[in-house]
Protein backbone atom coordinates (compact mmCIF):
# COMPACT_ATOMS: atom_id res chain seq x y z
CA UNK A 1 0.00 0.00 0.00
CA UNK A 2 2.69 2.53 1.00
CA UNK A 3 4.46 1.54 -2.20
CA UNK A 4 1.64 3.20 -4.15
CA UNK A 5 1.13 6.07 -1.72
CA UNK A 6 4.77 7.02 -2.17
CA UNK A 7 4.44 7.39 -5.92
CA UNK A 8 4.05 11.01 -7.00
CA UNK A 9 1.12 10.23 -9.34
CA UNK A 10 -1.15 8.38 -6.90
CA UNK A 11 -2.74 11.51 -5.45
CA UNK A 12 -3.45 13.00 -8.86
CA UNK A 13 -4.98 9.75 -10.08
CA UNK A 14 -7.26 9.49 -7.04
CA UNK A 15 -8.29 13.14 -7.33
CA UNK A 16 -8.98 12.73 -11.03
CA UNK A 17 -11.16 9.68 -10.41
CA UNK A 18 -13.11 11.32 -7.58
CA UNK A 19 -13.71 14.50 -9.56
CA UNK A 20 -14.76 12.59 -12.63
CA UNK A 21 -17.24 10.48 -10.68
CA UNK A 22 -18.51 13.59 -8.92
CA UNK A 23 -19.27 15.41 -12.17
CA UNK A 24 -20.66 12.26 -13.77
CA UNK A 25 -23.15 11.94 -10.89
CA UNK A 26 -23.86 15.68 -10.67
CA UNK A 27 -24.75 16.03 -14.36
CA UNK A 28 -26.99 13.08 -15.23
CA UNK A 29 -28.32 13.05 -18.76
CA UNK A 30 -26.31 16.07 -19.89
CA UNK A 31 -23.83 14.10 -21.96
CA UNK A 32 -20.76 14.76 -19.81
CA UNK A 33 -19.87 11.07 -19.94
CA UNK A 34 -20.77 10.71 -23.63
CA UNK A 35 -18.15 10.46 -26.36
CA UNK A 36 -18.62 14.10 -27.24
CA UNK A 37 -18.46 15.13 -23.59
CA UNK A 38 -15.26 13.14 -23.14
CA UNK A 39 -13.78 14.71 -26.27
CA UNK A 40 -14.67 18.07 -24.73
CA UNK A 41 -12.61 17.71 -21.58
CA UNK A 42 -9.81 15.93 -23.44
CA UNK A 43 -9.60 18.88 -25.86
CA UNK A 44 -9.31 21.28 -22.94
CA UNK A 45 -6.65 19.13 -21.29
CA UNK A 46 -4.64 18.38 -24.43
CA UNK A 47 -3.27 21.81 -25.30
CA UNK A 48 -2.47 22.62 -21.68
CA UNK A 49 -0.97 19.14 -21.34
CA UNK A 50 1.45 19.70 -24.21
CA UNK A 51 3.14 22.57 -22.32
CA UNK A 52 2.55 21.16 -18.84
CA UNK A 53 4.79 18.15 -19.50
CA UNK A 54 8.01 20.06 -20.31
CA UNK A 55 7.10 22.65 -17.66
CA UNK A 56 6.75 19.80 -15.16
CA UNK A 57 10.11 18.30 -16.15
CA UNK A 58 11.65 21.75 -15.79
CA UNK A 59 10.13 22.02 -12.31
CA UNK A 60 11.54 18.61 -11.37
CA UNK A 61 14.94 19.98 -12.41
CA UNK A 62 14.34 22.89 -10.03
CA UNK A 63 13.33 25.67 -12.44
CA UNK A 64 10.17 27.52 -13.53
CA UNK A 65 9.05 28.85 -16.88
CA UNK A 66 6.39 31.55 -16.81
CA UNK A 67 7.14 32.73 -20.34
CA UNK A 68 5.13 29.94 -22.01
CA UNK A 69 2.04 32.14 -22.27
CA UNK A 70 3.55 34.76 -24.50
CA UNK A 71 5.43 32.12 -26.52
CA UNK A 72 2.12 30.51 -27.49
CA UNK A 73 0.86 33.88 -28.70
CA UNK A 74 4.10 34.76 -30.47
CA UNK A 75 4.13 31.46 -32.39
CA UNK A 76 0.55 31.96 -33.56
CA UNK A 77 1.36 35.51 -34.69
CA UNK A 78 4.46 34.39 -36.60
CA UNK A 79 2.26 31.96 -38.46
CA UNK A 80 -0.43 34.59 -39.04
CA UNK A 81 1.87 37.35 -40.27
CA UNK A 82 3.94 34.85 -42.25
CA UNK A 83 1.04 33.25 -44.13
CA UNK A 84 -1.23 36.30 -44.32
CA UNK A 85 0.68 39.59 -44.49
CA UNK A 86 3.74 38.05 -46.18
CA UNK A 87 1.83 35.35 -48.03
CA UNK A 88 4.48 32.79 -47.16
CA UNK A 89 4.12 28.99 -47.42
CA UNK A 90 2.70 27.27 -44.33
CA UNK A 91 5.27 24.65 -43.42
CA UNK A 92 8.38 26.88 -43.42
CA UNK A 93 6.41 29.34 -41.28
CA UNK A 94 5.59 26.51 -38.84
CA UNK A 95 9.28 25.67 -38.64
CA UNK A 96 10.03 29.35 -38.07
CA UNK A 97 7.47 29.54 -35.24
CA UNK A 98 8.88 26.41 -33.56
CA UNK A 99 12.40 27.80 -33.91
CA UNK A 100 11.32 31.06 -32.33
CA UNK A 101 9.88 29.10 -29.40
CA UNK A 102 13.14 27.21 -29.06
CA UNK A 103 15.14 30.44 -29.16
CA UNK A 104 13.01 32.01 -26.43
CA UNK A 105 13.68 28.89 -24.35
CA UNK A 106 17.38 29.07 -25.15
CA UNK A 107 17.52 32.70 -23.96
CA UNK A 108 15.69 31.78 -20.74
CA UNK A 109 18.04 28.89 -20.15
CA UNK A 110 21.24 30.81 -20.85
CA UNK A 111 20.23 33.75 -18.67
CA UNK A 112 19.17 31.49 -15.77
CA UNK A 113 22.33 29.39 -15.97
CA UNK A 114 24.77 32.28 -16.43
CA UNK A 115 23.30 34.78 -13.96
CA UNK A 116 22.06 32.19 -11.43
CA UNK A 117 19.02 34.43 -10.93
CA UNK A 118 15.78 32.68 -9.96
CA UNK A 119 14.08 31.43 -13.14
CA UNK A 120 10.76 32.55 -11.69
CA UNK A 121 11.79 36.20 -12.18
CA UNK A 122 13.79 35.72 -15.37
CA UNK A 123 10.95 33.99 -17.21
CA UNK A 124 8.34 36.37 -15.82
CA UNK A 125 10.36 39.16 -17.44
CA UNK A 126 10.63 37.13 -20.65
CA UNK A 127 6.86 36.71 -20.65
CA UNK A 128 6.35 40.48 -20.73
CA UNK A 129 9.20 41.08 -23.17
CA UNK A 130 7.89 38.50 -25.64
CA UNK A 131 4.26 39.59 -25.55
CA UNK A 132 5.32 43.22 -25.80
CA UNK A 133 7.61 42.47 -28.71
CA UNK A 134 4.94 40.40 -30.46
CA UNK A 135 2.30 43.12 -30.15
CA UNK A 136 4.69 45.92 -31.07
CA UNK A 137 6.08 44.13 -34.11
CA UNK A 138 2.63 43.06 -35.30
CA UNK A 139 1.41 46.64 -35.08
CA UNK A 140 4.46 47.89 -36.94
CA UNK A 141 4.08 45.34 -39.72
CA UNK A 142 0.31 45.10 -40.11
CA UNK A 143 -1.18 47.47 -37.55
CA UNK A 144 -2.95 44.55 -35.80
CA UNK A 145 -2.34 42.37 -32.74
CA UNK A 146 -4.30 39.47 -34.14
CA UNK A 147 -4.65 38.30 -37.70
CA UNK A 148 -6.00 35.46 -39.85
CA UNK A 149 -3.91 32.41 -40.69
CA UNK A 150 -3.99 30.82 -44.13
CA UNK A 151 -2.78 27.27 -43.55
CA UNK A 152 -2.24 24.69 -46.26
CA UNK A 153 -4.48 21.62 -46.28
CA UNK A 154 -1.65 19.35 -45.17
CA UNK A 155 -0.97 21.59 -42.15
CA UNK A 156 -4.69 21.58 -41.34
CA UNK A 157 -4.60 17.77 -41.40
CA UNK A 158 -1.71 17.60 -38.96
CA UNK A 159 -2.70 20.40 -36.57
CA UNK A 160 -6.47 20.86 -36.83
CA UNK A 161 -8.00 17.54 -37.81
CA UNK A 162 -11.13 16.55 -35.90
CA UNK A 163 -12.91 13.25 -35.34
CA UNK A 164 -16.37 14.36 -34.28
CA UNK A 165 -15.61 16.69 -31.39
CA UNK A 166 -12.13 15.32 -30.68
CA UNK A 167 -9.18 17.46 -31.79
CA UNK A 168 -5.95 16.03 -33.12
CA UNK A 169 -4.21 17.95 -30.31
CA UNK A 170 -5.21 15.01 -28.06
CA UNK A 171 -2.89 12.79 -30.12
CA UNK A 172 -0.11 15.38 -29.87
CA UNK A 173 -0.60 15.41 -26.10
CA UNK A 174 -0.37 11.60 -25.89
CA UNK A 175 2.75 11.59 -28.09
CA UNK A 176 4.48 14.20 -25.96
CA UNK A 177 3.40 12.43 -22.77
CA UNK A 178 4.90 9.20 -24.10
CA UNK A 179 8.19 10.90 -25.00
CA UNK A 180 8.28 12.72 -21.67
CA UNK A 181 7.60 9.49 -19.79
CA UNK A 182 10.37 7.63 -21.63
CA UNK A 183 12.87 10.43 -21.12
CA UNK A 184 12.17 11.01 -17.44
CA UNK A 185 11.91 7.48 -16.15
CA UNK A 186 13.99 5.45 -18.57
CA UNK A 187 16.93 7.49 -19.84
CA UNK A 188 20.13 8.79 -18.30
CA UNK A 189 18.96 12.30 -19.12
CA UNK A 190 15.89 11.67 -16.96
CA UNK A 191 18.15 10.57 -14.11
CA UNK A 192 20.03 13.86 -14.53
CA UNK A 193 16.76 15.85 -14.38
CA UNK A 194 15.90 14.32 -10.99
CA UNK A 195 19.46 14.78 -9.73
CA UNK A 196 19.69 18.42 -10.85
CA UNK A 197 16.51 19.26 -8.97
CA UNK A 198 17.30 17.00 -6.02
CA UNK A 199 20.70 18.49 -5.24
CA UNK A 200 22.41 20.58 -7.87
CA UNK A 201 25.86 20.56 -6.25
CA UNK A 202 25.90 16.81 -5.78
CA UNK A 203 24.69 16.31 -9.32
CA UNK A 204 27.43 18.54 -10.71
CA UNK A 205 30.08 16.85 -8.61
CA UNK A 206 28.91 13.46 -9.88
CA UNK A 207 29.50 14.65 -13.43
CA UNK A 208 25.97 15.62 -14.42
CA UNK A 209 26.08 18.55 -16.88
CA UNK A 210 23.43 20.47 -14.89
CA UNK A 211 23.63 23.57 -17.09
CA UNK A 212 23.01 21.52 -20.21
CA UNK A 213 20.10 19.72 -18.54
CA UNK A 214 18.40 23.01 -17.66
CA UNK A 215 19.00 24.71 -21.00
CA UNK A 216 17.70 21.64 -22.87
CA UNK A 217 14.51 21.66 -20.80
CA UNK A 218 13.99 25.39 -21.31
CA UNK A 219 14.34 24.88 -25.07
CA UNK A 220 11.92 21.93 -25.01
CA UNK A 221 9.41 24.05 -23.09
CA UNK A 222 9.69 26.89 -25.61
CA UNK A 223 9.20 24.51 -28.55
CA UNK A 224 6.19 22.88 -26.86
CA UNK A 225 4.62 26.28 -26.21
CA UNK A 226 5.15 27.23 -29.85
CA UNK A 227 3.51 23.95 -30.90
CA UNK A 228 0.44 24.88 -28.87
CA UNK A 229 0.40 28.29 -30.57
CA UNK A 230 0.47 26.56 -33.97
CA UNK A 231 -2.28 24.09 -32.99
CA UNK A 232 -4.56 26.85 -31.72
CA UNK A 233 -3.79 29.21 -34.58
CA UNK A 234 -4.59 26.67 -37.29
CA UNK A 235 -7.68 25.38 -35.46
CA UNK A 236 -9.13 28.87 -35.11
CA UNK A 237 -7.71 30.20 -38.39
CA UNK A 238 -6.15 33.14 -36.61
CA UNK A 239 -3.15 34.20 -34.58
CA UNK A 240 -3.37 36.36 -31.48
CA UNK A 241 -0.61 37.76 -29.25
CA UNK A 242 -2.64 36.99 -26.14
CA UNK A 243 -3.24 33.28 -26.81
CA UNK A 244 -1.83 31.15 -24.06
CA UNK A 245 -1.79 33.68 -21.24
CA UNK A 246 -3.94 31.33 -19.17
CA UNK A 247 -1.20 28.69 -19.30
CA UNK A 248 1.34 30.81 -17.40
CA UNK A 249 0.00 29.56 -14.09
CA UNK A 250 -2.22 26.68 -15.20
CA UNK A 251 0.78 24.63 -16.39
CA UNK A 252 2.74 24.77 -13.12
CA UNK A 253 -0.52 24.26 -11.20
CA UNK A 254 -1.39 21.02 -12.99
CA UNK A 255 2.21 19.85 -12.58
CA UNK A 256 1.96 20.37 -8.81
CA UNK A 257 -1.47 18.71 -8.70
CA UNK A 258 0.23 15.88 -10.57
CA UNK A 259 2.71 15.41 -7.73
CA UNK A 260 5.68 17.51 -8.84
CA UNK A 261 7.45 19.00 -5.82
CA UNK A 262 7.73 22.80 -5.91
CA UNK A 263 11.28 22.43 -4.60
CA UNK A 264 12.21 20.08 -7.46
CA UNK A 265 13.64 16.58 -7.48
CA UNK A 266 10.40 14.59 -7.42
CA UNK A 267 7.48 14.01 -9.76
CA UNK A 268 6.35 11.93 -12.73
CA UNK A 269 4.92 12.41 -16.20
CA UNK A 270 2.00 10.08 -15.46
CA UNK A 271 1.16 12.36 -12.52
CA UNK A 272 1.33 15.49 -14.67
CA UNK A 273 -0.98 13.85 -17.24
CA UNK A 274 -3.57 13.07 -14.54
CA UNK A 275 -3.18 16.56 -13.09
CA UNK A 276 -3.94 18.00 -16.53
CA UNK A 277 -6.84 15.61 -17.12
CA UNK A 278 -8.25 16.71 -13.77
CA UNK A 279 -8.09 20.30 -14.96
CA UNK A 280 -9.94 19.35 -18.14
CA UNK A 281 -12.66 17.51 -16.20
CA UNK A 282 -13.24 20.44 -13.85
CA UNK A 283 -13.26 23.11 -16.56
CA UNK A 284 -15.64 21.15 -18.73
CA UNK A 285 -17.67 19.55 -15.89
CA UNK A 286 -18.61 22.91 -14.36
CA UNK A 287 -20.03 23.88 -17.72
CA UNK A 288 -22.27 20.78 -17.72
CA UNK A 289 -23.56 21.51 -14.20
CA UNK A 290 -24.82 24.86 -15.43
CA UNK A 291 -23.04 26.62 -12.56
CA UNK A 292 -21.19 29.81 -13.21
CA UNK A 293 -17.73 29.06 -14.65
CA UNK A 294 -16.22 31.41 -12.06
CA UNK A 295 -16.25 28.40 -9.73
CA UNK A 296 -13.44 26.83 -11.75
CA UNK A 297 -10.94 29.18 -10.16
CA UNK A 298 -12.14 28.28 -6.67
CA UNK A 299 -11.88 24.56 -7.43
CA UNK A 300 -8.39 24.92 -8.85
CA UNK A 301 -7.22 27.00 -5.91
CA UNK A 302 -8.48 24.44 -3.42
CA UNK A 303 -6.98 21.57 -5.40
CA UNK A 304 -3.62 23.32 -5.58
CA UNK A 305 -3.58 23.89 -1.82
CA UNK A 306 -4.54 20.27 -1.21
CA UNK A 307 -1.94 19.03 -3.69
CA UNK A 308 0.88 20.97 -2.08
CA UNK A 309 -0.03 19.52 1.31
CA UNK A 310 -0.35 16.02 -0.10
CA UNK A 311 2.96 16.23 -1.99
CA UNK A 312 4.73 17.31 1.16
CA UNK A 313 3.23 14.33 2.96
CA UNK A 314 4.21 11.95 0.14
CA UNK A 315 7.77 13.24 0.20
CA UNK A 316 8.06 12.64 3.93
CA UNK A 317 6.48 9.22 3.56
CA UNK A 318 8.99 8.35 0.83
CA UNK A 319 11.86 9.37 3.09
CA UNK A 320 10.72 7.48 6.16
CA UNK A 321 9.76 4.06 4.83
CA UNK A 322 11.81 1.67 2.77
CA UNK B 1 60.81 6.28 -12.89
CA UNK B 2 57.22 6.60 -14.07
CA UNK B 3 55.73 10.05 -14.50
CA UNK B 4 53.22 11.29 -11.91
CA UNK B 5 49.54 10.63 -12.55
CA UNK B 6 48.62 14.19 -11.79
CA UNK B 7 50.75 17.20 -11.09
CA UNK B 8 50.01 20.77 -10.02
CA UNK B 9 52.50 23.50 -10.84
CA UNK B 10 52.27 26.83 -9.01
CA UNK B 11 48.51 26.68 -8.70
CA UNK B 12 46.56 29.55 -7.13
CA UNK B 13 42.83 29.59 -6.43
CA UNK B 14 41.18 32.84 -5.40
CA UNK B 15 37.54 33.40 -4.49
CA UNK B 16 37.23 37.14 -4.91
CA UNK B 17 39.66 38.47 -2.35
CA UNK B 18 39.94 35.15 -0.47
CA UNK B 19 43.16 33.42 -1.41
CA UNK B 20 42.22 29.82 -0.77
CA UNK B 21 45.30 28.32 -2.46
CA UNK B 22 48.67 29.99 -2.99
CA UNK B 23 51.39 28.65 -5.24
CA UNK B 24 50.66 24.95 -4.76
CA UNK B 25 52.93 22.45 -6.46
CA UNK B 26 52.41 18.76 -5.84
CA UNK B 27 52.35 15.35 -7.47
CA UNK B 28 50.05 12.37 -7.21
CA UNK B 29 51.71 9.07 -8.16
CA UNK B 30 50.04 5.90 -9.37
CA UNK B 31 49.98 3.24 -6.67
CA UNK B 32 50.61 5.74 -3.87
CA UNK B 33 48.44 7.32 -1.22
CA UNK B 34 48.98 11.03 -0.74
CA UNK B 35 47.61 12.35 2.56
CA UNK B 36 46.55 15.97 2.63
CA UNK B 37 46.68 17.34 6.14
CA UNK B 38 45.74 20.69 7.58
CA UNK B 39 43.53 22.68 9.87
CA UNK B 40 39.91 23.62 9.15
CA UNK B 41 39.88 26.17 6.35
CA UNK B 42 43.45 25.38 5.26
CA UNK B 43 42.30 24.84 1.68
CA UNK B 44 42.23 21.04 1.43
CA UNK B 45 38.76 20.77 -0.06
CA UNK B 46 39.50 23.60 -2.48
CA UNK B 47 42.62 21.78 -3.61
CA UNK B 48 40.78 18.56 -4.33
CA UNK B 49 38.06 20.48 -6.16
CA UNK B 50 40.80 21.70 -8.49
CA UNK B 51 42.07 18.12 -8.88
CA UNK B 52 38.57 16.81 -9.64
CA UNK B 53 37.66 19.46 -12.21
CA UNK B 54 35.07 21.14 -10.00
CA UNK B 55 37.09 24.37 -9.86
CA UNK B 56 39.41 25.83 -12.47
CA UNK B 57 42.67 27.15 -10.99
CA UNK B 58 43.04 30.95 -11.03
CA UNK B 59 46.73 30.61 -12.01
CA UNK B 60 49.12 27.76 -12.65
CA UNK B 61 48.97 24.51 -14.58
CA UNK B 62 47.50 21.07 -14.06
CA UNK B 63 49.13 18.07 -15.71
CA UNK B 64 47.27 14.78 -16.06
CA UNK B 65 49.34 11.82 -17.26
CA UNK B 66 52.16 14.21 -18.14
CA UNK B 67 50.17 16.46 -20.44
CA UNK B 68 48.83 19.90 -19.62
CA UNK B 69 45.12 19.69 -18.93
CA UNK B 70 42.22 21.98 -18.29
CA UNK B 71 39.23 19.98 -17.11
CA UNK B 72 36.02 21.40 -18.51
CA UNK B 73 34.19 20.17 -15.42
CA UNK B 74 33.74 17.23 -13.05
CA UNK B 75 32.27 15.20 -15.92
CA UNK B 76 35.46 15.58 -17.94
CA UNK B 77 37.61 14.50 -14.99
CA UNK B 78 35.32 11.60 -14.23
CA UNK B 79 35.45 10.32 -17.79
CA UNK B 80 39.24 10.20 -17.53
CA UNK B 81 39.03 7.85 -14.57
CA UNK B 82 39.19 10.32 -11.69
CA UNK B 83 36.56 9.63 -9.03
CA UNK B 84 35.91 11.83 -6.04
CA UNK B 85 34.14 11.66 -2.71
CA UNK B 86 33.46 15.27 -1.82
CA UNK B 87 33.10 16.48 1.73
CA UNK B 88 29.44 17.33 2.47
CA UNK B 89 28.40 16.96 -1.16
CA UNK B 90 26.89 13.59 -1.34
CA UNK B 91 23.96 11.76 -2.67
CA UNK B 92 20.48 12.77 -3.69
CA UNK B 93 17.92 11.81 -1.04
CA UNK B 94 14.86 11.43 -3.26
CA UNK B 95 16.62 9.08 -5.68
CA UNK B 96 17.21 5.37 -5.30
CA UNK B 97 20.48 3.74 -4.27
CA UNK B 98 21.06 2.35 -7.75
CA UNK B 99 20.33 5.62 -9.53
CA UNK B 100 22.57 7.54 -7.14
CA UNK B 101 25.40 5.07 -7.51
CA UNK B 102 25.46 5.36 -11.29
CA UNK B 103 24.56 9.04 -11.52
CA UNK B 104 26.49 10.57 -14.41
CA UNK B 105 27.58 7.15 -15.72
CA UNK B 106 24.30 5.28 -16.12
CA UNK B 107 24.43 1.77 -17.59
CA UNK B 108 22.36 1.75 -20.77
CA UNK B 109 20.62 -1.18 -22.44
CA UNK B 110 18.62 -1.54 -25.64
CA UNK B 111 18.76 0.21 -28.99
CA UNK B 112 17.65 3.73 -29.90
CA UNK B 113 14.89 4.90 -29.60
CA UNK B 114 14.30 2.37 -26.84
CA UNK B 115 17.58 2.80 -25.04
CA UNK B 116 17.02 2.94 -21.32
CA UNK B 117 18.83 2.76 -18.01
CA UNK B 118 19.55 -0.78 -16.95
CA UNK B 119 18.03 -0.30 -13.51
CA UNK B 120 18.38 -3.95 -12.54
CA UNK B 121 22.10 -3.96 -13.24
CA UNK B 122 22.57 -0.60 -11.50
CA UNK B 123 20.75 -1.77 -8.37
CA UNK B 124 22.59 -5.08 -8.25
CA UNK B 125 26.07 -3.57 -8.58
CA UNK B 126 25.31 -0.77 -6.12
CA UNK B 127 24.16 -3.20 -3.43
CA UNK B 128 27.13 -5.50 -4.09
CA UNK B 129 29.64 -2.68 -3.83
CA UNK B 130 28.17 -1.45 -0.56
CA UNK B 131 28.24 -4.97 0.82
CA UNK B 132 31.99 -5.02 0.21
CA UNK B 133 32.30 -2.40 2.94
CA UNK B 134 30.33 -4.53 5.36
CA UNK B 135 27.05 -2.74 4.77
CA UNK B 136 24.42 -5.46 4.64
CA UNK B 137 21.36 -3.55 5.82
CA UNK B 138 20.75 -2.11 2.35
CA UNK B 139 19.47 -5.01 0.28
CA UNK B 140 17.26 -3.26 -2.23
CA UNK B 141 18.77 -0.95 -4.81
CA UNK B 142 15.38 0.71 -5.24
CA UNK B 143 15.48 2.07 -1.70
CA UNK B 144 15.60 5.88 -1.59
CA UNK B 145 18.91 7.21 -0.32
CA UNK B 146 17.04 9.65 1.94
CA UNK B 147 16.03 6.70 4.11
CA UNK B 148 19.64 5.73 4.86
CA UNK B 149 21.85 6.97 7.71
CA UNK B 150 24.67 9.46 7.19
CA UNK B 151 27.30 6.75 7.46
CA UNK B 152 25.45 4.51 5.02
CA UNK B 153 25.33 7.36 2.50
CA UNK B 154 29.04 7.87 2.96
CA UNK B 155 29.65 4.21 2.22
CA UNK B 156 27.57 4.62 -0.94
CA UNK B 157 29.70 7.58 -2.05
CA UNK B 158 32.95 5.75 -1.31
CA UNK B 159 31.77 2.57 -2.97
CA UNK B 160 30.84 4.56 -6.04
CA UNK B 161 34.21 6.33 -6.19
CA UNK B 162 36.13 3.08 -5.72
CA UNK B 163 34.06 1.42 -8.45
CA UNK B 164 34.61 4.22 -10.96
CA UNK B 165 38.06 5.48 -9.90
CA UNK B 166 39.98 3.59 -12.53
CA UNK B 167 43.09 5.78 -12.33
CA UNK B 168 42.70 8.17 -9.47
CA UNK B 169 40.66 8.35 -6.28
CA UNK B 170 40.12 11.53 -4.32
CA UNK B 171 38.64 11.13 -0.86
CA UNK B 172 37.75 14.19 1.22
CA UNK B 173 37.30 13.01 4.81
CA UNK B 174 35.65 9.77 3.72
CA UNK B 175 35.78 8.20 7.16
CA UNK B 176 34.44 11.12 9.21
CA UNK B 177 30.93 9.72 9.67
CA UNK B 178 31.87 6.05 9.75
CA UNK B 179 31.91 3.53 12.57
CA UNK B 180 35.16 1.77 13.48
CA UNK B 181 34.37 -1.30 11.38
CA UNK B 182 33.34 0.59 8.25
CA UNK B 183 36.30 2.98 8.57
CA UNK B 184 38.83 0.17 8.70
CA UNK B 185 37.08 -1.42 5.75
CA UNK B 186 37.55 1.79 3.79
CA UNK B 187 41.24 1.89 4.69
CA UNK B 188 41.58 -1.72 3.62
CA UNK B 189 39.90 -0.98 0.27
CA UNK B 190 42.22 1.97 -0.23
CA UNK B 191 45.17 -0.38 0.14
CA UNK B 192 43.65 -2.73 -2.44
CA UNK B 193 43.15 0.15 -4.87
CA UNK B 194 46.74 1.26 -4.30
CA UNK B 195 47.95 -2.25 -5.13
CA UNK B 196 46.01 -2.02 -8.38
CA UNK B 197 48.02 1.07 -9.31
CA UNK B 198 45.39 3.68 -8.51
CA UNK B 199 46.73 7.03 -7.33
CA UNK B 200 44.92 8.20 -4.18
CA UNK B 201 44.53 11.58 -2.51
CA UNK B 202 43.24 11.18 1.02
CA UNK B 203 42.12 13.97 3.34
CA UNK B 204 41.57 13.18 6.98
CA UNK B 205 41.69 14.78 10.42
CA UNK B 206 42.42 11.40 11.93
CA UNK B 207 46.17 11.04 12.44
CA UNK B 208 45.95 7.29 13.01
CA UNK B 209 44.15 6.76 9.70
CA UNK B 210 46.65 8.97 7.90
CA UNK B 211 49.67 7.22 9.40
CA UNK B 212 48.28 3.76 8.70
CA UNK B 213 47.87 4.15 4.94
CA UNK B 214 49.77 7.26 3.79
CA UNK B 215 52.86 7.03 1.56
CA UNK B 216 53.38 10.74 1.03
CA UNK B 217 52.18 13.56 3.24
CA UNK B 218 51.50 17.14 2.38
CA UNK B 219 50.55 19.75 4.98
CA UNK B 220 48.58 22.84 4.05
CA UNK B 221 48.53 25.94 6.23
CA UNK B 222 46.40 28.87 5.09
CA UNK B 223 46.43 27.78 1.49
CA UNK B 224 50.17 27.12 1.25
CA UNK B 225 52.20 23.93 1.37
CA UNK B 226 53.88 24.14 4.77
CA UNK B 227 55.58 20.76 4.80
CA UNK B 228 55.88 17.54 2.88
CA UNK B 229 57.42 14.27 3.94
CA UNK B 230 57.31 10.55 3.31
CA UNK B 231 56.12 7.66 5.41
CA UNK B 232 58.28 7.05 8.51
CA UNK B 233 60.13 10.34 8.12
CA UNK B 234 58.26 11.93 11.00
CA UNK B 235 57.03 10.81 14.37
CA UNK B 236 53.39 10.62 15.36
CA UNK B 237 53.75 13.74 17.54
CA UNK B 238 55.26 15.77 14.72
CA UNK B 239 52.45 14.74 12.41
CA UNK B 240 49.85 15.68 15.00
CA UNK B 241 51.45 19.08 15.45
CA UNK B 242 51.58 19.65 11.72
CA UNK B 243 47.94 18.62 11.33
CA UNK B 244 46.99 21.23 13.87
CA UNK B 245 48.58 23.89 11.72
CA UNK B 246 51.97 23.88 13.39
CA UNK B 247 50.83 24.42 16.96
CA UNK B 248 52.29 22.31 19.69
CA UNK B 249 49.62 19.67 20.19
CA UNK B 250 51.44 17.85 22.94
CA UNK B 251 51.29 20.99 25.07
CA UNK B 252 47.58 21.38 24.26
CA UNK B 253 46.89 17.78 25.16
CA UNK B 254 48.77 18.15 28.43
CA UNK B 255 46.54 21.12 29.21
CA UNK B 256 43.50 18.99 28.51
CA UNK B 257 44.70 16.27 30.83
CA UNK B 258 45.15 18.77 33.64
CA UNK B 259 41.49 19.79 33.29
CA UNK B 260 40.36 16.22 33.97
N1 LIG C 1 33.29 28.66 -3.11
C1 LIG C 1 33.98 29.43 -2.23
N2 LIG C 1 33.80 30.76 -2.22
C2 LIG C 1 34.49 31.54 -1.36
N3 LIG C 1 35.36 31.09 -0.46
C3 LIG C 1 35.59 29.76 -0.41
C4 LIG C 1 34.90 28.86 -1.29
N4 LIG C 1 35.31 27.60 -1.03
C5 LIG C 1 36.20 27.71 -0.01
N5 LIG C 1 36.39 29.00 0.35
C6 LIG C 1 37.31 29.49 1.39
O1 LIG C 1 38.58 28.93 1.16
C7 LIG C 1 39.19 28.57 2.37
C8 LIG C 1 39.59 27.11 2.34
O2 LIG C 1 38.42 26.31 2.41
P1 LIG C 1 38.44 24.71 2.28
O3 LIG C 1 37.04 24.25 2.25
O4 LIG C 1 39.31 24.35 1.15
O5 LIG C 1 39.11 24.28 3.66
P2 LIG C 1 39.41 22.81 4.22
O6 LIG C 1 40.87 22.72 4.40
O7 LIG C 1 38.78 21.79 3.38
O8 LIG C 1 38.71 22.87 5.64
P3 LIG C 1 37.95 21.69 6.46
O9 LIG C 1 38.99 20.90 7.17
O10 LIG C 1 37.10 22.44 7.43
O11 LIG C 1 37.15 20.90 5.51
C9 LIG C 1 38.22 28.94 3.48
O12 LIG C 1 38.61 30.18 4.02
C10 LIG C 1 36.90 29.04 2.77
O13 LIG C 1 36.08 29.99 3.41
MG1 LIG D 1 37.24 20.48 3.64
Amino acid sequence: MTKYLKKPETGAFAAFLLTYVFFALATPGTGFVSINGTAGWLNLAAELGIVAIPVGLLMISGEFDLSIGSTVGAASMILALGTNQFGGPTWPMIVLALTAGGLIGLCNGLVVVKTKLPSFIVTLATNFIVIGATMGTSRLIANVTSSSIFASDSAKMVFAFRWGQANISILWWLLIAFIGYRVLSRTAFGNWIYATGGNEDSARAAGVPVERVKITLFVATGVAAALVGILQGIQWNSGNSTYGMGYVFQAPIVAVIGGVLLTGGYGSVVGIVFGTALFGVISSGIFYTGWNTDWIQLFLGLLLALAVLANNYVRRLALTSK
Amino acid sequence: MTHPLMELRNVDKFFGSTKALKDISMQVHPGKILCLLGDNGAGKSTLIKVLSGYHQPTNGTVLFEASETRFTGPRDARQRGIATVHQNVGSIPLMSVGRNFFLGAEPIKGKWPFRSIDTKKANKIAVEQMRKFGLTRVENGDQLVGTMSGGERQVLAIGRAMYFGAKMLILDEPTSALGVKEASMVLKMMRVARQNGVGIVFITHNARHAMSVGDDFCVLIQGEVAARFKRNEKSREDVLNLMAGGEDMTALEDDLEQID
